[in-house]
This record gives structure tokens, sequence and C-alpha cells, in this order.
């Protein structure tokens, strides 16, 4: 370290001495997060390992019922309560499903119009306003879905003869699409840029057109990226908790039909932890059970979707 | 880009290139259709909770006149007063049932308005004009210019009034301010977001100030200090796993270990702003270092060369110039928790509390859980509610997502 001639030895001995408390305050800052992680995981696994000791983990993965009412007495009927977590996963990938139908092409053609056709002008309006989408809180979209979306749908459903239910999977899902847009949109954007200009040339030099150099080869070269921003999109939408709670189903229901009510995992997280009841009953121990499996698989999605769009970065670069 | 050889390559040389054209066309028409249906979402979603919403900010009200005989009697008894005064204001209100009608016309909370709208007036005229709120049926058919479906309530009786006081100008349309300023209540028309809002600022303060000072100490250890190793490298893959956490997850966190293992109070402002800064946190840590990259080497290497230690160079001279975009980045990160909502209903904070919170200890709403409570209840005047919540929530993000872009405009320097 340089020092001034002036410094005398202990002030600069008092100097370094702050100095390294400083660093050390610095670096308990950043362990913070580990700690938040740790924390996480932690508590998690606790409580989930206390109801594994009450439900068998075979049932919980396995399990087609879900009924997490159990009786005041023990001696009831049902008294158990059933914790089959099958149908809240199946909820959950059926309303995500219909989240990505909707995001992933909306999405992937909004990042080529804004990035390949829109004028700079255009493109600097649009792209800040796709973004608002993102900054909408989701208490909205889950107000919005089930007070507008679903009983148009219901409505329009009733039209031409069809029966939609007002909590269906498909308003939920929807709207959620609608909410995951931005996210698709701009990493499809940032892959699509990253497509070297002389693919592009080539092609166009070859005489494409604009859309079929577009389909033909950015897309392909840009696909490994774009399919990484989708498994992203898919862990934000696994994770996403007050458009499904507002707007989907309460009650366990295993179907693929997506005009029917379907619950998912968050939603009961959210039912079995906002009642009043005492903290070590198999059911609120059953919601950080439901906490972890929807922590491990967001996890995989993001490390998954990360490590394709980081490849595929680095085969560009 | 197309038209590049006109000499030998003609549209009628070339097969199919009409069709090859109309494809083009039709990928771009898709391309703006794509764009076009995200903004059209936009506009609806954000146009029907403005229609919906906007007249929760707006009371109707109705003129009453009442007689200086009725205040001497009735003067230090609102309850009494607003209830002789409505039968003195509706015609023909005799009999038992005709009375429960006449008093149902009056909104609830209606007798202290009308003391302090008597007490304000301070005359000795014969008669005393006042404006009052009415009932929240009666408001909502106003405010629908009496639609035949929002008429179902009433009965003939109160049908007929109400056309009496239409026909003689009596209702009108003021502004609202109980419901920034009240807090929840059960009755729709006194229930206001005013104990929500202190709420969601108590909480958003306790956030601001942990998540802030970490997170800027953090960045500045990441980015400045922090040797190239592999423990380094395991904290940037943590924070940035972190950042894409599902929010319920926090709470799940919060509840656990604040909430079961730390005692804390449930449903406090405490306990919300440390779940909401462990959830930002990550955010304005990647936001923070991105700052800290922008400030160009020379200024750490001219302060290191006359003299200064790496933590001088740091503080004196790098931090200042990437605040900035650090406060840019925390001021969206507060946006992001202004609006969550999930993680807060895990530590409690759904309970329904009336009055705004004195302290970061008592249990509190939150601005955007009014939004989720009131949107389950049945009373349709909540509906109106639910959207002028949503509308005070959107505009504080509106102003919030503003100033970071203003500030970022204002303060960004090119180097």
């Amino acid at each position: 370290m340089p020092a001034s001639p002036s410094l005398r030895g202990t002030s600069k001995g008092k100097k370094l001495m702050t100095e390294r408390l400083i660093k050390l305050g610095l670096l308990a800052s950043s362990g913070i997060a580990v700690l938040v992680t740790i924390g996480i995981v932690f508590s998690l696994v606790v409580e989930s390992v206390r109801f594994f000791s009450e439900v068998s983990f075979f049932d919980f993965m396995f399990g087609l019922e879900w009924n997490p009412q159990t009786a005041m007495r023990s001696d009831q009927v049902g008294s158990s309560g059933a914790f089959g977590a099958v149908p809240l996963l199946a909820g959950t990938i059926l309303i995500s499903a219909i989240a990505l139908l909707v995001a992933g092409p909306l999405g992937i053609y909004s990042a080529v119009y804004l990035s390949e056709y829109a004028s700079a002008r255009r493109r600097a309006i649009v792209k800040p306003t796709l973004e608002v989408l993102a900054g909408v809180p989701t208490v909205v979209y889950g107000f919005f879905a089930a007070i507008v979306i679903a009983p148009l749908l219901r409505d329009a459903g009733a039209a031409i003869g069809l029966e939609i239910a007002s909590e269906s999977a498909l308003a939920a899902g929807l709207v959620m699409g609608v909410m995951i847009i931005p996210l698709v949109s701009s990493i499809s954007d940032d892959v699509i840029s990253a497509v070297p200009a002389s693919l592009r040339e080539g092609s166009i030099g070859l005489g494409a057109t604009k859309s079929e150099t577009i389909r033909k080869v950015v897309l392909p070269a840009a696909l490994p990226g774009i399919a990484g921003g989708m498994m992203l999109a898919a862990s934000r939408a696994v994770g996403e908790t007050m458009i499904v709670v507002m707007a989907a189903g309460l009650a366990a229901n295993l179907t693929i039909n997506p005009l029917e009510a379907v619950t998912t995992v968050t939603v009961q997280i959210v039912m079995l932890l906002t009642g009043d009841q005492e903290f070590d009953s198999a059911k609120t121990l059953a919601a950080f059970a439901l906490g972890l499996a929807l922590f491990v698989i967001t996890l995989l999605f993001n490390m998954v979707g990360n490590w394709f769009v980081n490849r595929y970065r680095e085969a560009y670069d | 880009m197309t038209d590049t050889n006109k000499t030998s390559l003609t549209r009628e040389s070339l097969p199919g290139l009409n069709r090859r054209y109309r494809a083009e066309r039709r990928f771009h028409l898709v391309g703006k259709m794509a764009v076009a249906f995200s903004l059209a979402f936009l506009t609806f979603l954000i146009g029907s909770i403005v229609y919906q919403g906007i007249g929760a900010f707006f009371q109707t009200e109705v003129r009453l006149e009442v007689p200086q005989e009725m205040i001497a009697e009735h003067g230090d008894d609102g309850f009494t007063l607003l209830r002789q005064s409505m039968l003195h204001n509706l015609p023909d209100a005799k009999g038992r049932s005709a009375r429960r009608e006449a008093y149902k016309m009056a909104g609830e909370g209606s007798d202290i308005e009308l003391l302090s709208a008597i007490a304000d007036q301070q005359t000795q005229a014969a008669v005393v004009t006042v404006w009052i709120p009415v009932s929240d049926d009666i408001d909502m058919a106003y405010k629908s210019d009496f639609a035949p479906d929002m008429l179902g309530s009433f009965s003939d009786r109160q049908k007929g009034w109400l056309d009496t006081w239409v026909a003689d100008d009596r209702l009108r349309m003021s502004f609202n301010t109980g419901f920034l300023v009240n807090g929840d209540s059960r009755d729709p028309e006194r229930a206001g977001i005013g104990g929500a809002l202190m709420g969601s600022i108590f909480t958003l303060v306790v956030c601001l100030v942990l998540s802030f000072v970490i997170g800027i100490l953090a960045a500045i250890y990441l980015e400045e200090f922090a040797p190239k190793n592999k423990l380094t490298a395991f904290l940037e893959v943590n924070i940035n796993n972190l950042a894409t956490v599902p929010s319920i997850i926090f709470g799940l966190l919060g509840l656990a270990v604040f909430l079961n293992t730390f005692g804390l109070p449930r449903s406090s402002a405490l306990v919300g702003g440390m779940v909401l800064s462990l959830m930002t946190l990550p955010t304005i840590i990647i936001a923070s270092r991105v700052a800290l990259q922008s400030v160009p080497p020379s200024i750490r290497e001219a302060a290191l060369g006359l003299g200064a230690t790496h933590i001088q160079a740091v503080f004196h001279h790098v931090l200042p110039l990437a605040l900035p975009g650090m406060l840019t980045g925390t001021i969206l990160g507060m946006a992001r928790a202004l609006g969550e909502t999930a993680p807060l209903l895990m530590i409690g904070m759904v309970a329904f509390i009336a009055d705004p919170p004195s302290s970061f200890m008592d249990p509190t709403s939150a601005l955007p859980v009014q939004v989720y409570l009131w949107a389950d209840s049945p009373e349709r005047a909540f509906a109106e509610k639910t959207s002028g919540a949503i509308i005070v929530l959107l505009l504080f993000l509106f102003v919030m997502n503003l100033t970071a872009i203003i500030l970022r405009k204002k303060l960004e320097k090119k180097w």
C-alpha cells in the first residue's frame, strides 16, 4: 500500500486496522447472501424432514389424492388427510404450459419484430412499454384474471356451448403468459442480436428474403439461447403465486383439461399457511415440503436455462 | 435488398417469388401483431382497472336540510340527528318499514360527517343545509347512472325517493378523501387504503435500509476486493440463483426463521421489510456491481497513484461516481418490493387490520395485500375499492420507475 511520507507509524497502523475492519464488514455483507441460501435450504429441509416422519415420502411424491384437511379428533374418519402431491404438480404443469404457449410465440415474435423489423424510434417506444407488463404487480394480474378474463372466457364458452369453469386453468394460464412475455422477449432479443451478422449477410447474399433469413438462419442459430430463455420463463411460471391464488382453483383436481379448475403447488402453500392453526400439524409442515419441491424444481430450471443461455453466448463470442 | 439485380432477375423469371414476398409480408405482420397484442392487453388491463376503480376516489353525497330546532334537540347525538333528518328530508316516511328504509339511505358513519358539517357551518339560519355521504348501494347506482342491474336491492319506495332526489338535484359527487386516509373496514363506504399505505411505507423503509446498505457493501466487496477464487465464484453463482428463487420461498424462510425461530412479531412491518429485503438484495447487488463496473479504472488508479489506500480510493472516488447507478437499481428493487404480495401472506399479513401501524412491531397490512383481501370480498362495492387501491399502487410504481429513469438520465456520465 502506498502511504504518504507525513503519516506517522502509529496512525498508519490504526488506519490499516480500520481498513481491515471495513474489509471484514464488506465480506460479511456478501456473506449474507450465502446465509440466505443456507437459511432457505435449511428451513425447508428441516420442516420437510419432520413432515416426512408423519407422511411417507412415497405417498407424497406419487399419491394421487390431495386433501390436507386433517380432522380435529384423531378418531374421526379420514383424520390423517391425504398428501399426494401429484394433482398439484399436474395443475402447476398445466397452467405453466398454457402460460408458455402464450408467452413463447408472442415473446419470440415480438423480439424478432423489434430487433429485425422495427425502426429505431418505434423500438425505443415499444420496448419499454412492453417492459411495463413485467412491472405490473402479480396481484393486479390475479385480480384482472379473476374479475375480467375468467368471466369473459366463461361467457365466450357458454356462447359456443362449452362449459368453462370460472376458475379455469385457461384464464390463469393466459394472464400468466402475458406477464411472462417481456421475459421471453428480452432474452430472445439478446440472443437474436448476438447471432453474428455474417450469418445473416450470407443468407441475404444468397437471395433469401428477410423472413427466410430469420426463420431458416437466425432462429435456428439462436435456438439454444431461446430454449434456455424458455426454461427461465418456465421457472417463473412455476413459482408464480398471486395469479393462481386469485384465479385458479383451490381444490385438487387431476385433469389435463384446461377448461376445468386445477390447483397448483403455490396455491396450496398459501392455503395451508394462511389459516389459523398450530405450526406443528402435518398441514403446515406439508407447505414446507411443497416449498422444497418448488425450490428444487425452479432451481433446476434456472440452472439448465442459464447453462443453455451462457453456452450459447460463448459459442458466438 | 430484394430487387438486387434488375436486368436478369424479375418476378417473372423467378418462380415462386410472389409467394415468397407474400410470406415475407405475412411474417412481418405476425411480428407486428404479436407486439400489438401485448400492447392491447396492457391497454385493456389498465383501462378496465381505471374504469372500474376511478369511482373509488369519489363519493356520492346527498343534500340534507336540517331544521335548527332539530339540531338543538339532538345536537349531541349524531345517530338520532341523522335518523331524524333523513325522515325530515324524505316525504311520507311513515311506518316502521318506511322509516327503516329511509335510515338505510344514509351511508355508514354519515352521522359523524353530519355533526362535523353542522359544526363547520356555525350558522343560526332556521334550516341548515349539509351534504352527507349516501349508502354504498346508492353510491354504486348513482355512479352507474342508475343502471337497471344496480337497482335490484332497492324497494319501490326507495326508488321513488331516489327519483325525487335526482329531480331536486340533491345528489352530487365529491372527492373521497376517506378512501386515501381511512383504515380498512367491513363497510365498503368507510374502507380506505390509509392503513395499508402506511403499512407499505413502514415495510419499505425497513426493506430499503437493510437491502441498500447490505447490497451496496456486498457489491463493493465482490467488485473491488474479492480475490478471484472458488469462494468468490460460489458467492456469485449464489447471488444470481437467489435472484430467481420464487418470492413465496422467501416468505417460507421468513416464517420458519424470523417468526418461529427468532420469535419476531407476526404480520409486523419489521418482518415484512426483512423478508422483502432478502428478496430484493440480489437485484440491488447485481445493479450495484454494474454501476461499479461502469466507473473507469483510471479513477481508481489516479487515487491509488496519489497515495490513497485501496479503501480510500473506493469509498472517496469510485463509490460517489457509481452511486447514481446504485440508486437507480435500488429504486427499481423497491418498486418490485412494493408490489410483492406472496411472501407477506406467508408471514401473516392477511389479517383484518383497521388501524394504521404506529410502530415497526405493530401488525399491519400492505397495499398489495389489501388488494388481495378486497378482491376476495363478496360485496360489490369492494370491487370498486380494489380497483381504486390498484390505481394508487400503480401510481406509486409509476412514480418510482419514472424517478429511476430520470435519475439515470440526469446523473449518467459518459466516460
